[in-house]
């Protein structure tokens, strides 16, 4: 095997990983850009795993079989929106404090999630899940067309997501109100934007981008739902918003790094190279860790009032 | 929002009536601005002038009384519903997104230039052209908010109000960042354009009162006190109003201090967040005995030179020493060990600790000296009697000493400050804007103190941008401007103008010519 | 007659929260088709029922207690600790490689080295935390709960490879777990017959100190004033990076302690599942109990019931044990609403003022200067 070969085999593995932690991170990105940070992201991608999985799962042998993944993508965006909008609700109405609150709803999601499986799937089985779609033509390219256009038409969705969210948030009129409330709400609010029912938008977006990344993962890629298929990306999604300054295309990167560090795991199996297992298993999280401690350098311009509550009746 | 059409020939507010937790803000407020009309609105910190005017923006909702504009009962809801009925703010804390251009600003509060999914930028610049030339404002659209200058940001904010379509504007303290002149020019622009339109604004400077407004209001404790005609009234009538009493501020009159140089700092150079120095090699000596006021528009970096004699800034270099001992970039505890007492600017998160109580900020600094710790334990009973002590020499209001220091009212919390620095008996003091935000009971409190002080030989260095209080108090003011002590003078000399002068960076007479002024 | 109004406005507020929490609780009950009151009624009571039940409950009290403590210590000094289930993990394997290596040290000296490993190695996982959030700025939450993900897999790493019980590798079972401890690295029980071991005292000991530490001493002073304010610490001359470094330190060691506590007092070996959310579990242990120790034990007893009470639904009534996941969340997020409401001036005044409304009393006139303020905590 030359080194051509292996680096392909990485890439081939990695960057459909990077789909689950691209769309939970732009969901993410709007929230945090809304002024919100929502650690709940990993309960919301654990019930759209869930709920993306479980349609499959049951019609998988009769007359809904061909619609089946679709329900399933769409009842996990649902669950997204309206956890997106729980979390809206204690930390924008009630103004409680957003780090422990997302915790909360983290358990939430996750407990939710295994107490349902457990019900109703019993054990881990298998899905037929969603099939590779490749691009005509494109995908015939050497070396990289199997890389690039050999993916599920949810992949090629998700990174669409990339330019369509760079849109949305920069030239639209909903993104200036988001950009606004989060570094200025009250400036916002004085030229009429509706401070709360913004960020609500935002949350449900990114709850809505949560759960979708979650299905992505029960349905195209594992195909199958167990208590960790999530295992920290929701966590690590929150952090590459950090990483990726808010912008939606060093988020792309910084989501093709650290999946393709998470496939080195299996690749190294693939290739039979000998490493502990446990500490291929380690590397996304100690690099997310490694990353936060040296992106502080330099200058950070998050959005000012990440992590504020906004209350306009405050006595200013 | 969409641009009204209908001008305002009246606006009338009866009985408004809004209450926040403990206090009333206002009570039964009733006034009336007709066609072409400049309103003052005139009182204390806290007599509820920007609580009123909120309400009249939408921003509030009152609990009490009705708004008729043209005859008409209103009811504002929101902020959108104040601008479709033509009326604008110009808020003393800008409005303005930092991080979005001019024209993204104005984009954002106007409804009919957000279309669905696209932004309709070159008629936003278009509208802030037309703004600019009709009323001569001079702004440009691709700027970024944060670039500008204090001045510049103002401007853009009534652009940005008038391209909303405000027929009828409301100004809050709108020069209390401006040096004098910028000060003249802007009364003489309101002056103009209130031939076009009503205008209501707020202030506690009186002389602008008297130089623009037709009519005046005076609130005090959120009442209307008096209702009329500007020119009937000295500014010493309404200075009288304002506070129910005749307000004679404590006045220095003793002569200069002759002690030691206790405080001294030379050539000190520090950085602003943003990395330039903001301040530039600034020199200033402080005697035993007298005040040194530092008069300056803020953002000329006094806040930097408070940070860097807290201990809490590294100067690039330079030297701060205080009775002999070299301090710059030293610790905050060796600075308030060394003698340093400090009142900071912003009172409720740096000068106390908001959840805990009245006893526990009152010892925040000596906590763990001899006096109240024995070893690692804390001398509580100590800490109880110190604090019952203190709360009576200061007269200190709240129920108990028990109670958390946040939600005592702004005079309260600036005497607990006090109290704990003075307690301490500090060779030097840096009290940086100890008055802004009071009321006059509060000020004449803090003014009594600082004199006191003055009288006991301590050092008082006062950063302050209120150009009266500083003539009042100081033995001698020193002007700083982009980091840069200009001059040092004796009270007796400083005039207003001069001041003035000196502040907007203008450092000789000779400089000066007659129509710039 | 305000007074009387404030106090209903509290227990109003709490009592909707207690509501909301149990209901959230619900909705996953019913989705899965349980008799919602049947389980609570289960949950609450049947573990109560007889005196096995109740020593279980104090057995998952100990580990309860004490990394309740540490994160009441951590969240007081401003700093928020997520990492307490790794920070046990660590723990575990650090004492019981130390009780393991030393066979034949009498009990009076190896039991407390064992201990003290075990928070070493706590506080040392919690340190690096510490020490990103204090130097580099990196947020707690997310770098304690990085070093979970990494602390899981060292522990499966020791457990199935260098720690792991020889006679595993001979049977050629492969269970990942260490050999039993020697008998001199046991806690003993106090009552025969059920697991509840001696280390109820050392929970209940740290308690106390805890609160000494953090209202009697200059020390746990500076860290309340840091967590509190600290732009106003940092003027009155504390070092906030510090406070917030050692608090993390701290809050380690407290929950590497309650590791080895575990594993010398109850299950006398390393294995998997020992510390089982127990990390997340003293969170919620922590905030019900008021970030106090007054109100941390009773609601580490109540959480204690809560997980034995957890295991009987699953095996009477087929509730899966994650339901316990579900109610703790559920609890974090009533209680972080229902603090903000009731520490909201705005919120509560108006409701006062709606009361006296409706109930048409006379209110005593507004005092003119300083305002009614709250006791401090």
């Amino acid at each position: 095997m030359n080194i051509g070969d292996i680096v392909l085999n990485i890439l081939a593995l990695g960057i459909p990983f990077s789909v689950a932690l691209l769309l939970a991170a732009l969901g993410e990105m709007f929230n945090q850009r809304a002024g919100v940070f929502n650690l709940g992201c990993e309960g919301i991608m654990a019930m759209g795993a869930f709920l993306g999985f479980l349609p499959a799962y049951f019609l998988q042998n009769g007359p809904l079989a061909p619609y089946a993944n679709l329900i399933g993508i769409a009842a996990a965006a649902a669950s997204g929106i309206a956890m997106g909008a729980l979390f809206g609700l204690v930390t924008v109405s009630f103004r409680a404090p957003q780090g422990i609150a997302g915790i909360g709803l983290q358990m939430l999601g996750w407990g939710a999630a295994g107490t349902l499986s457990r019900h109703f799937v019993g054990g881990v089985t298998g899905i037929p899940g969603i099939k590779p779609w490749p691009v005509p033509l494109l995908s015939k390219i050497p070396y990289i067309g199997p890389v690039l256009f050999n993916m599920t038409p949810f992949a090629y969705f998700a990174f669409l997501m990339v330019p369509a969210s760079w849109y949305i948030l920069f030239k639209t009129p909903w993104g200036l109100k988001v950009r606004a409330v989060g570094t200025h709400p009250r400036a916002a609010d004085t030229m009429g934007t509706n401070v709360n029912r913004t960020r609500y938008q935002a949350l449900m977006l990114g709850g809505a981008f949560a759960g979708l990344a979650g299905a992505y993962l029960s349905l195209a890629q594992a195909k199958m739902f167990a208590d960790d298929i999530v295992s920290g990306r929701g966590f690590i999604a929150v952090a590459l918003v950090y990483f990726g300054r808010w912008h939606p295309v060093y988020i792309l990167g910084g989501s093709l790094l650290f999946s393709i560090a998470q496939s080195f795991q299996l690749s190294i199996q693939v290739l039979g190279i000998d490493f502990p297992y446990e500490f291929a298993v380690m590397l996304p999280y100690v690099l997310v860790i490694l990353v936060l401690a040296f992106s502080r350098g330099s200058k950070m311009r998050g959005p000012a009032e990440l992590g504020k509550p906004y209350n306009r009746e405050k006595r200013v | 929002m969409s641009i009204p059409t209908e001008s305002i020939t009246e606006l009338r507010a009866e009985g408004i009536t809004k209450r926040f937790p403990g206090i009333t803000a206002c009570d039964g407020i009733s006034l009336r601005v007709g066609r072409g009309e400049v309103l003052a609105l005139v009182g204390e910190n806290g007599a509820g002038k920007t609580t009123l005017m909120n309400i009249l923006m939408g921003l509030y909702q009152p609990d009490e009384g009705k708004l008729f504009i043209n005859g008409k009962p209103v009811r504002f809801r929101s902020p959108n519903d104040a601008y479709a009925a033509g009326i604008g703010m110009v808020h003393q804390h800008f409005m303005l997104v930092p991080n979005m251009t001019v024209a993204e600003n104005v984009a954002l509060g106007s409804k009919d230039l957000r279309k669905a999914f696209r932004l309709d930028m070159e008629e936003a610049r278009r509208r802030i052209r037309d703004v600019s030339e009709r009323y001569s404002l001079p702004v440009q659209s691709d700027a970024y908010i944060w670039q500008l200058s204090v001045g510049e940001q103002q401007r853009v904010e009534l652009v940005k109000t008038l391209c909303f379509g405000a027929r009828f504007l409301i100004l809050d303290e709108p020069t209390s960042a401006l040096t004098p002149q910028e000060t003249d020019e802007l009364i003489a622009l309101l002056s103009r354009m209130a031939g076009d339109m009503s205008i209501i604004f707020i202030s506690h400077k009186l002389a602008e009162v008297k130089a623009l407004s037709d009519k005046i209001t005076v609130l005090r404790h959120g009442k209307v006190v008096f209702n009329g005609d500007t020119a009937d009234h000295s500014p010493a009538d309404l200075a009288a109003l304002m506070t129910g009493h005749e307000v004679v501020l404590p006045h220095n009159e003793c002569a200069e201090g002759c002690g030691e140089v206790l405080l001294s700092v030379k050539g000190l150079k520090v950085r602003s967040d943003r990395g330039h120095l903001a301040l530039d090699g600034a020199d200033l000596e402080v005697r035993a005995g007298e005040i040194l006021g530092l008069a300056g528009v803020s953002g000329n970096g006094q806040r930097e030179l408070a940070d860097a004699l807290a201990g809490l800034r590294k100067p690039e270099s330079g030297s701060i020493r205080l009775g002999g001992k070299e301090l710059a970039g030293h610790s905050p505890r060796e600075i308030i060990g060394a003698g340093m007492g400090y009142i900071p600017e912003d009172r409720n998160t740096e000068g106390i600790v908001p959840s805990m109580s009245v006893k526990e900020n009152l010892t925040l600094k000596d906590f763990a000296s001899k006096e109240f710790a024995a070893g690692p334990f804390l001398k509580l009973k100590k800490a109880e009697r110190n604090a019952v002590d203190l709360k009576e020499r200061y007269d200190i209001r709240c129920p108990s000493i028990s109670t958390a220091a946040g939600s005592l009212s702004g005079g309260n919390i600036q005497k607990v400050i006090l109290a704990r620095e003075l307690a301490r008996a500090p060779k030097v003091l840096v009290a940086v804007y100890p008055t802004r935000g009071l009321d006059m009971g509060a000020e004449e409190f803090i003014h009594k103190r600082l004199l006191d002080l003055r009288r006991e030989g301590v050092a008082v260095l006062l950063i302050s941008e209120e150009l009266d209080e500083l003539m009042n108090l100081s033995d001698r003011i020193a002007v700083i401007f982009k980091g840069k002590v200009l001059k040092t003078m004796p009270a007796r000399e400083a005039t207003r103008r001069h001041l003035g002068i000196l502040m907007a960076g203008i450092r000789e007479e000779e400089d000066v010519r007659e129509q710039d002024l | 007659m305000n007074k009387t109004y404030k106090t209903i406005y509290s227990a109003v507020v709490i009592v909707l929260a207690i509501v909301a929490a149990v209901g959230m609780g619900a909705i996953v009950l019913v989705a899965i088709g349980v008799d919602v009151s049947e389980t609570y009624r289960v949950i609450l009571t049947e573990p109560l029922k007889d005196m096995f039940g109740i020593t279980e409950i104090l057995v998952r009290t100990v580990p309860l207690i004490l990394i309740g403590l540490g994160i009441a210590i951590s969240f007081r000094s401003g700093i928020l600790n997520i990492g307490a289930e790794g920070q046990m993990q660590i723990g575990i394997v650090a004492s019981a490689a130390v009780a393991l290596a030393f066979p034949d040290m009498p009990k009076w000296l190896l039991l407390p080295l064992v201990l003290l490993t075990g928070a070493a190695g706590g506080a040392l996982w919690g340190g690096v935390a510490g020490y990103l959030k204090a130097k580099l700025g990196v947020n707690e939450i997310l770098s304690t709960v990085m070093l979970n993900y990494i602390a899981a897999q060292i522990y499966g790493f020791l457990l199935r490879g260098p720690m792991i019980d020889p006679a595993e590798l001979q049977t050629g079972s492969g269970t990942p777990q260490s050999m039993r401890l020697p008998k001199t690295a046991w806690i003993d029980r106090i009552i025969p017959g059920t697991r509840l071991h001696w280390g109820i005292a050392i929970a209940l000991v740290l308690a106390v100190l805890v609160y000494i530490l953090l209202w009697r001493t200059t020390w746990g002073f500076k860290m309340r004033a840091a967590g509190a304010e600290p732009k106003a610490a940092r003027y009155a001359g504390i070092k906030v990076e510090s406070c917030l470094a050692a608090a993390m330190i701290l809050a380690g060691a407290f929950a590497g302690l309650a590791g080895a506590v575990e594993v010398t007092g109850v299950h006398r070996r390393a294995i998997e599942g020992i510390s089982s959310g127990y990390g997340f579990s003293g969170i919620v242990v922590a905030l019900f109990g008021g970030l106090h120790p007054a109100g941390i034990v009773p609601s580490a007893f109540f959480f204690g019931l809560l997980l034995i009470g957890a295991d009987m639904t699953q095996r009477a009534l087929s509730v899966p044990a994650n339901m316990v996941l579900v109610l703790q969340g559920a609890v974090i997020l009533s209680i972080v609403s229902a603090k903000t409401w009731l520490n909201d001036p705005y919120a509560r005044d108006r409701a006062v003022r709606f009361m006296t409304r409706l109930f048409g009393r006379k209110r005593a006139p507004e005092s003119g200067g300083g305002r009614r303020g709250r006791i401090a905590r």
